[in-house]
């Protein structure tokens, strides 16, 4: 099903032949009046690893089913200059118009230089933060507020714990990641003030060993429930399972890995922004520039609640998404301390999701066992 | 901590646990690559087996519903690439430092390339020996599961070290090693000694690749290795060509590793990239602190390119 993902597409392109194909495409794509809108997807990993990439590639699939949309992929490219061969490949070969370079590092200095030499091709990309003026109208960037969903996994999470332990495991501190384990964490604080979020960083986005020794030391601990935010969940929800205790899934739906265990999880829901761009291409538009949105627009979501889920906490987290979904309430409002003390929100403040505060967050709330640096 | 934590003790704990758990592939690879260099060759390309081991075990585990033939099949897929690797080195003019690298691109290339379909199913799993069931407390019960191949492994490296003192067999593969000459003179084939004992080696490290994908952490994606087959051949050199060193040094390696996880659950939370290091400062310690100027290193086969 895969296969043809993984004959490298750059190496055709070295080639004399590759450069005849390319050509060929060109003129054949010409003749014909009613060409397909031709997509191009990059993923920085396998396309079905449980994980970030595979949520991208789930929507990739609901976008092959459009009509008159045909979708080209390739996966496991590296943040590097590679990228930049992905995307010309994919220009020049496939006739692709629309790029979604997925992962982080592909958005600086890849994607814009190739937006400058391409300025008749759409490139947006996810979680960059697109700045008007600075970056060139081309180009653009998406992301979730997928903290909203780890509110609502807490929420199931600080019900269903019995000792008032959980666990995240988590990659790197960066602000992305300390949100969610923050709303995670707020989440469950809001059923049960007394619970704890033990953290441990594993370093790196993909150390399955490491995530599995991370997920052993904390059941060791007394945590009974886990998630994580690392590239591919598969591991630490696996391990959890396989010691009897409760786990709660990122990115996609792992309900498979652990059926007795699975709570719920923080899903991305990336069809419904590839849907609305490919429209709007289709259309004559661009697509939007800067896209963001969270529960209520669609982008992220929760997974169906698993059997072991407490009925408390799913009547809670449904309470929640209610109060998240018409506005009146905030994830991130004062007064919050942060787990040294220091008041990071004072009382009185709200902040929305859109808040760009949010996006440089450099703290882990109080109740969070763990430390950014 | 009273509500089922341990505190500062899970802290040992959970290093022996680690050791259990996280030391098996390198155990495996280091004493098969131990028995490769004792006959005169160095096989780098043990990642590209473990990876190649890990990927076979998993496909044939999923396939036929039995971890035990994907052990199997890993030490036979483990088995073939050794005997690659040793059959290329044979050639004339041919440097097996490179093509260990070569055979480990190879390896770890065609197994992302053969696993694809495996990443998403699960495969059933090794089962475990309950060690810990005369203790009370879960976290002992939990750190005392032992796999069977972590066993065999213990097992193998006293048998591999008894066989190469006091065995004919063993004494041919020292002299391969030792004296291409002298195993010349009684009539020794090198060239066979040394291609049996890469093969076996390969065998080795691909059972030690069916223990990641079908134990610990028991799936299998491409990140699963990341560079443990390359360590475990350092290993060797750590434990100067020693099978029964090898398994300490493997032991130590698994329990320094989860020092910094085990820290971080406890409350320790500053500088766990400085604790994530923690195997790599050892292993590089105890080099400086058993190495001296006045000998060259102590049990190197004569006969091995990497340290004339």
């Amino acid at each position: 099903m895969s296969d043809k993902f993984t004959i490298g597409r750059r190496g055709l392109l070295g080639g004399a032949a590759g450069a005849a194909g390319a050509a060929a495409l060109g003129l054949a794509g010409a003749a014909n009046a009613q060409k397909p809108l031709v997509v191009g997807f990059i993923y920085v990993g396998p396309r079905d690893d449980y994980g970030y990439n595979q949520a991208h590639a789930e929507a990739a699939a609901v976008l092959k089913k459009m009509p008159g949309v045909k979708v080209v992929e390739e996966e496991k490219v590296p943040e590097t200059v590679a990228v930049e061969k992905s995307m010309e490949s994919m220009i020049n070969m496939d006739g692709a118009t629309l790029l979604f370079p997925t992962s982080f590092g592909y958005f600086d200095p890849h994607m814009l230089k190739m937006a400058v030499k391409y300025p008749k091709i759409q490139f947006r990309h996810c979680g960059g933060l697109w700045t008007q003026g600075k970056h060139p109208m081309n180009t653009g960037s998406y992301f979730g507020y997928i903290d909203e969903a780890q509110y609502l996994s807490g929420i199931v999470a600080g019900a269903t714990s019995k000792s008032g332990k959980l666990g995240f495991v988590a990659a790197k501190p960066i602000p992305q990641v300390l949100r969610n384990i923050n709303a995670f964490t707020l989440g469950a604080q809001s059923v049960n003030p007394k619970v704890t979020t033990q953290v441990i960083f594993t370093g790196d986005w993909s150390l399955p060993v490491k995530e599995a020794e991370a997920t052993n030391s904390m059941i060791a601990q007394g945590v009974d429930v886990v998630t994580c935010h690392v590239d591919s969940p598969k591991v630490v929800i696996e391990t959890a399972e396989r010691a009897g205790i409760f786990s709660s899934g990122y990115h996609c739906n792992q309900a498979k890995l652990a059926p007795k265990g699975y709570l719920t999880g923080a899903e991305w829901n990336w069809e419904r922004i590839y849907v609305d761009m490919v429209n709007a291409m289709k259309a004559g538009q661009a697509p939007g520039n800067f896209v963001r949105g969270g529960l209520k627009d669609g982008y992220v979501r929760t997974s169906a609640y698993g059997p072991a889920a407490a009925p408390a906490g799913k009547e809670k987290a449904d309470a929640a998404k209610l109060a998240i979904l018409n506005g009146s309430l905030a994830i991130f409002k004062g007064p919050l301390k942060d787990n040294k003390g220091n008041t990071v929100i004072p009382a009185g403040t709200s902040y929305v999701a859109t808040e760009p505060k949010l996006e440089s967050m450099n703290y882990l709330v109080e109740g969070v066992v763990g430390a950014t640096s | 901590m009273a509500d089922g934590g341990l505190g500062i003790w899970g802290v040992p704990l959970a290093m022996l646990a680690g050791a259990i758990r996280v030391s098996t592939p390198f155990i495996f690879v280091s004493i098969g690559e131990c028995l490769t260099e004792r006959s005169g060759r160095i096989n780098l390309g043990l990642e590209g087996t473990l990876v190649m081991g890990a990927m076979s075990a998993y496909g044939v585990a999923l396939g036929t519903d039995s971890p035990w033939l994907g052990v199997l099949v890993a030490a036979g897929v483990g088995l073939l690439m050794g005997a690659l690797h040793a059959g290329i080195c044979q050639l004339p003019r041919v440097n097996d430092i490179a093509t260990g690298i070569g055979l480990m691109l190879f390896g770890t290339g065609l197994a992302f390339f053969l696993g694809k379909p495996f990443i998403q199913p699960k495969a059933p799993n090794l089962g475990a020996i309950d060690l810990g069931w005369w203790s009370d407390i879960p976290q002992v019960r939990q750190a005392l599961q032992v796999n069977y191949l972590f066993v065999l492994g213990i097992v193998l490296a006293f048998a591999l070290a008894w066989a190469l003192q006091n065995t004919r067999w063993g004494m041919i593969v020292r002299l391969a090693g030792e004296s291409v000459d002298a195993a010349l003179a009684i009539g020794v084939s090198v060239g066979r000694v040394r291609l049996i004992a890469t093969s076996i080696g390969g065998a080795f490290a691909g059972i030690g690749g069916a223990f990641l994908s079908l134990y610990y952490p028991g799936s299998w994606n491409e990140g699963l290795s990341s560079g443990q087959g390359l360590m475990a051949v350092a290993l060797v050199i750590f434990a100067r060509w020693d099978p029964v060193r090898c398994l300490w040094a493997s032991l130590l390696f698994g329990a320094a590793g989860a020092i910094s996880p085990a820290l971080q659950s406890i409350g320790v939370t500053q500088g766990y990239y400085l604790f994530s290091a923690a195997p790599y400062v050892l292993t590089l310690a105890l080099m400086i602190a058993t190495c001296s100027p006045e000998r060259s290193l102590r049990g190197a086969p004569g006969e091995l390119g990497a340290v004339k």
